[in-house]
């Protein structure tokens, strides 16, 4: 038989929320506006959740995620990917660590695609595509690069190159044509698009908000994007993740026995 | 997509392996040598992961790989592109025409999402990779080395709308694909198990690995 939700014991299943908790004002624990091109990284706990606010309609907000007791266990793309079938991120999607555990998950998205596959943008493309910024000229308008944000960031956790992997680029699109072309795309894009990220483990987050590889934007112009960070608990028996498709059932329960 | 045939030699290999299905394969192979992967019965995917043989750190990189061309398949021409921004190797024939850069590995917990929690129990390319580096003493490889991978012959097509889907395979018996080292590199291969999806067309079957010196 085919382990489900419904066949786990009532004290696995009474582990579970029933409902999931929608946003409120008072459910904030904190906030913060991340400027363009910065990097940011921090510890989010299992039950909070991390809204994503596109302030201006053209920001990028490149992001990995770790395991943080045992960073080893990263998101992976691919597994991503293959278990919901789908090349972009959106309301109903997890995001998969290497284990088979998803690290959060989305339950509301007004964007409608997050891109998976185009990376960051290392130093040398950054000066290829905006030329020269240094410090020592332009102080703080800098031209600053995802690559450098990541490394910078994951080097205050004691990772470092063996743990950059394919990142989410969240509010940005780049779709495929039938010979797997790719075309930035910004027709959906409205300033005030927001996208929930809820923890479903405790995992260290790291963001870049530097521009993204396929913007044909030649001016640097990398746009901030706010932080709320708010108190939602996990997704509930009743989850729109949940239900999307039966690999994320299982994956939840994966997730579940590892706090179990 | 593009078909592109060689002219090498089988008889003048310096390298002639035969990989069982389920079976990982690890070879340092020198800058301008040229490899082959042979699909010999057709529709088999082939797990590879490619290292700077000097610097492990310096690996296969997916995104630099799709951001270099601009696309998400690789065919002959298609430069593979290292975390450095460095082509690792160039596709100099395929009479495939298309190998997947989104699929990733297999692994026994992926799997146990994506088919049912009972299947954590069988054989996968994970499994293959995490046993190549351990029995490796030379290279001091861990998990964290492991990263996305290529999957040659595998046809793993993306609709515009941003659909993903696994199709069965467009290779074929004898099918093969030739790339040329650009430095010194070292090859990491699973040759795939997976049995629950048509990747290997229900039926992992061996490939063949060629080496040619430089011309």
């Amino acid at each position: 038989m085919q382990i489900s939700f419904d066949s786990l014991t009532p004290l696995a299943r009474s582990a579970v929320p029933a409902t999931s908790t929608r946003f409120a004002p008072e459910l904030v624990l904190w906030e913060e506006t991340l400027p363009g091109g910065c990097h940011w990284s921090g510890r989010v706990r299992r039950g909070n959740t991390l809204r994503l606010t596109d302030l201006s309609g053209q920001a990028n907000v490149a992001a990995l995620f770790y395991n943080f007791e045992d960073r080893n266990e990263r998101y992976n793309m691919p597994d991503t990917l293959k278990a919901q079938h789908t090349a972009l991120l959106t309301k109903g999607h997890a995001l998969y660590s290497d284990m088979g555990r998803i690290l959060c998950s989305i339950p509301e998205d007004s964007c409608g695609w997050h891109d998976t596959v185009c990376g960051v943008l290392d130093a040398a493309r950054t000066r290829t595509f905006y030329g020269e910024a240094r410090y020592q000229e332009h102080r703080n308008d800098m031209h600053r690069n995802g690559m450098d944000g990541f490394l910078v960031e994951l080097g205050k956790w004691g990772l470092g190159k063996r743990d950059v992997v394919a990142n989410v680029n969240f509010f940005s699109k780049a779709s495929a044509d039938a010979e797997g072309r790719l075309r930035f795309d910004t027709a959906h894009r409205a300033a005030g698009q927001f996208v929930d990220l809820r923890f479903e483990m405790n995992v260290l987050v790291v963001l870049s908000t530097a521009p993204h590889p396929f913007d044909p934007n030649g001016t640097y112009d990398p746009q901030p994007v706010t932080l709320t960070a708010w108190r939602s608990g996990t997704a509930g028996a009743d989850d729109v993740c949940r239900h999307s498709c039966p690999q994320n059932d299982r994956g939840f329960i994966n997730t579940e026995r590892y706090f179990l | 997509m593009s078909i592109v045939e060689s002219t090498l030699d089988p008889a003048c290999a310096v390298i002639d392996d035969t990989v069982a299905a389920g079976e990982p394969w690890m070879l340092r192979i020198e800058r301008g040598q040229v490899l082959r992967i042979v699909d010999i019965e057709g529709n088999q995917a082939v797990d590879t992961i490619f290292y700077n043989a000097r610097d492990p750190l310096e690996r296969y990189s997916l995104t630099h790989t799709i951001q270099a061309q601009g696309g998400l398949y690789l065919t002959a021409g298609s430069q593979i592109m290292s975390s450095e921004g460095r082509p690792l190797l160039t596709i100099v024939a395929d009479t495939c025409g298309r190998h997947d850069t989104l699929g990733g590995a297999c692994a026994c917990e992926s799997n146990s999402v994506r088919y049912g929690l009972s299947t954590r129990y069988m054989h996968a390319c994970r499994d293959s990779f995490m046993l190549a580096i351990a029995r490796d003493d030379e290279r001091g490889m861990r998990k964290r080395d492991i990263v996305s991978n290529i999957n040659f012959f595998m046809n793993v097509p993306v609709t515009p709308e941003g659909q993903l889907s696994f199709e069965d395979g467009i290779s074929a018996p004898g099918k093969y694909v030739e790339m040329r080292a650009e430095m010194d590199v070292t090859v990491l291969v699973s040759n795939c198990p997976q049995l629950n999806n048509p990747c290997n067309g229900y039926n992992p079957t061996p490939v063949r690995m060629l080496v040619w010196d430089p011309l």
